[in-house]
């Protein structure tokens, strides 16, 4: 197959398992007698609709290319990096550094990749922003609680910016005998790590008894995680066909971010729980922001594309 | 009249772009009953907001008690002041003559029957919380017992577009909105302003 058509049979797929999920959630609500709560199983079927949208938002990206890859995901870090701001309490003296992280290290941070310059996107965020930004708010002369403020507004560009665009920068990677199928590693990195969370969710609601972390999330549970993890683990791993993997190191490679897309959540969901928050916002109905449906990938990206990076790049 | 239509869509839906506003009903909803919305004060772009969210039917009815001072000056902040939003529009107390007293003012919208946005805090507040409340929004419930007063908390807009900020910053807004306050029979003016105001605070998320 040429890399168009495993595109199109990976998305074909994808549909008919929404497909066969929106069925499934029709068939529930329909079975449920009338009268009687249904607001877990509408949630359900916000939550599928709104991966129609998801799902319909990244094909079309796939369709047009690298830059509809780019400018997808920068506008998810877009999205991110407000929600993050928003929930964290910056001061007046801060706008002139929020000027920055919006209208400067974004669009600089994709353009990085578009222009395919490796060595200042690995760096852009983690040194010239992490130290340009103390110094623009520092201009603004307000010391009340400053170095909590620079380490938050510098903890939102990492999240929400520096490791969401580990994703499009895949498309950069130069690959022995995998050239014009980078974006076969998105799908591979985005439906290994998001069926993760839905099957953590789905094996967390049927068998969730022993909760991990009770203090931060109570939805996490040890069966949903091994649940999910194993699930997911083995969706990458029948996935390597359309990845420079073998079966085995596809599954290596999915444990690996899958793992780590566990953690995301839980981390992220660790300062929701300290802000007082359930949700980092109310864009993406039946899941909450941005943030609580990209933690995962955030948290994996960046693992993912050293893997391939070190492994797979000569 | 049609360029106010424009005018006014145009604004309303450049301001939910930039801050993503989300209206909370938390304890009153939308209708037609005749009210005075009152706010906490952060920014010019305020009233915007509030207006914003209402449904277009309720926007017609609504108008924003805002300063004249700022909004007389120059010629589209006047239209949009006065013709996009039909601002009360308040000189400030220093050149004000007799007649335009502002209770006047606020007192004539309100016999022709239109619901008013106002900041009982009398100017920004570019601090946390909520500054005192001036005296005007005592005399209102006085004079019209039959009109609703909705507390209504702002949230983050301060941020977007602080004091001397001329890029705004595109973070997300929330309004909520409480429950309709009326004034006791026998409820003296520092009672009801401190009740009128620990309202409007209650909506406020928690702080750090």
């Amino acid at each position: 197959m040429n890399p168009q058509e495993t595109l199109i049979s990976v998305f074909a797929g994808v549909f008919a398992l929404l497909l066969l999920a929106s069925a499934v959630g029709a068939v529930l609500k329909l079975r449920l007698a009338p009268g009687h709560d249904s607001a877990g199983i509408d949630n359900l079927n916000a939550r599928i609709k709104a991966w129609w949208v998801m799902i319909g938002l990244l094909a079309l990206a796939f369709w047009i290319g690298s830059l509809g890859i780019i400018l997808l995901f920068a506008f998810i870090s877009f999205q991110c990096l407000r929600e993050f701001i928003s929930l964290t309490h910056t001061r007046r003296g801060d706008h002139q550094a929020l000027l920055w992280c919006f209208f400067f290290f974004l669009p600089l941070q994709y353009f990085l990749i578009a222009s395919n310059w490796y060595g200042l996107f690995s760096i852009l965020i983690p040194v010239y922003a992490f130290l340009l930004l103390p110094i623009a708010a520092s201009l603004g002369s307000d010391t009340t609680r400053f170095l909590e403020r620079a380490a938050k507004m510098q903890w939102g560009l990492m999240i929400g910016v520096y490791c969401l665009s580990h994703v499009p920068a895949l498309m950069t990677l130069d690959i022995p005998g995998y050239a014009g199928r980078n974006a076969l590693l998105i799908a591979f990195l985005v439906l290994t790590v998001q069926s993760s969370d839905v099957f953590q969710y789905v094996w967390g609601k049927l068998l969730g008894r022993r909760k991990i972390a009770p203090e931060i999330s109570p939805s996490k549970t040890l069966e949903g995680l091994l649940g999910g993890v194993l699930t997911s683990t083995a969706v990458g791993a029948a996935l390597w066909w359309i990845t420079p993997f073998n079966p085995w190191q596809a599954a290596l490679v999915a444990l690996a971010i899958n793992i780590m897309g566990f953690f995301g959540g839980l981390v992220l969901s660790a300062i929701k729980r300290d802000r007082g928050v359930k949700d980092w916002g109310s864009m993406i109905e039946g899941h909450g922001g941005m943030l609580d449906r990209v933690d995962s990938i955030s948290f994996s990206a960046p693992i993912f594309f050293h893997i391939v990076r070190y492994w797979w790049v000569p | 009249m049609a360029l106010e239509h424009f005018a006014a869509a145009a604004i309303c839906a450049f301001a939910k772009a930039v801050t993503g506003v989300r209206a909370i009903w938390r304890d009153s909803s939308p209708s037609v009953r005749q009210r005075i919305y009152f706010a906490n004060h952060t920014s010019h772009g305020d009233f915007v907001l509030i207006w914003a969210v209402l449904p277009v039917t309720l926007r017609r009815l609504t108008r924003p008690v805002a300063r004249a001072d700022y909004w007389r000056r120059g010629g589209v902040r006047r239209f949009i002041a006065e013709r996009v939003f039909r601002g009360v529009l308040i000189a400030p107390a220093a050149g004000r003559q007799h007649a335009f007293n502002p209770l006047v003012q606020m007192n004539a919208a309100l016999a022709e029957g239109d619901s008013l946005i106002v900041f009982p805090e009398g100017t920004r507040n570019l601090g946390e919380g909520l500054l005192p409340f001036k005296s005007g929004l005592y005399h209102l419930a006085k004079a019209h017992p039959e009109v609703e007063f909705i507390p209504v908390w702002i949230e983050n807009l301060g941020r977007v577009m602080p004091k001397g900020a001329l890029i705004p910053i595109p973070l997300l807004c929330t309004l909520c909105f409480g429950q309709a306050l009326e004034i006791l029979a026998d409820e003296s003016k520092p009672e009801f302003l401190e009740r009128a105001r620990a309202s409007l605070l209650a909506l406020a998320p928690a702080s750090e």
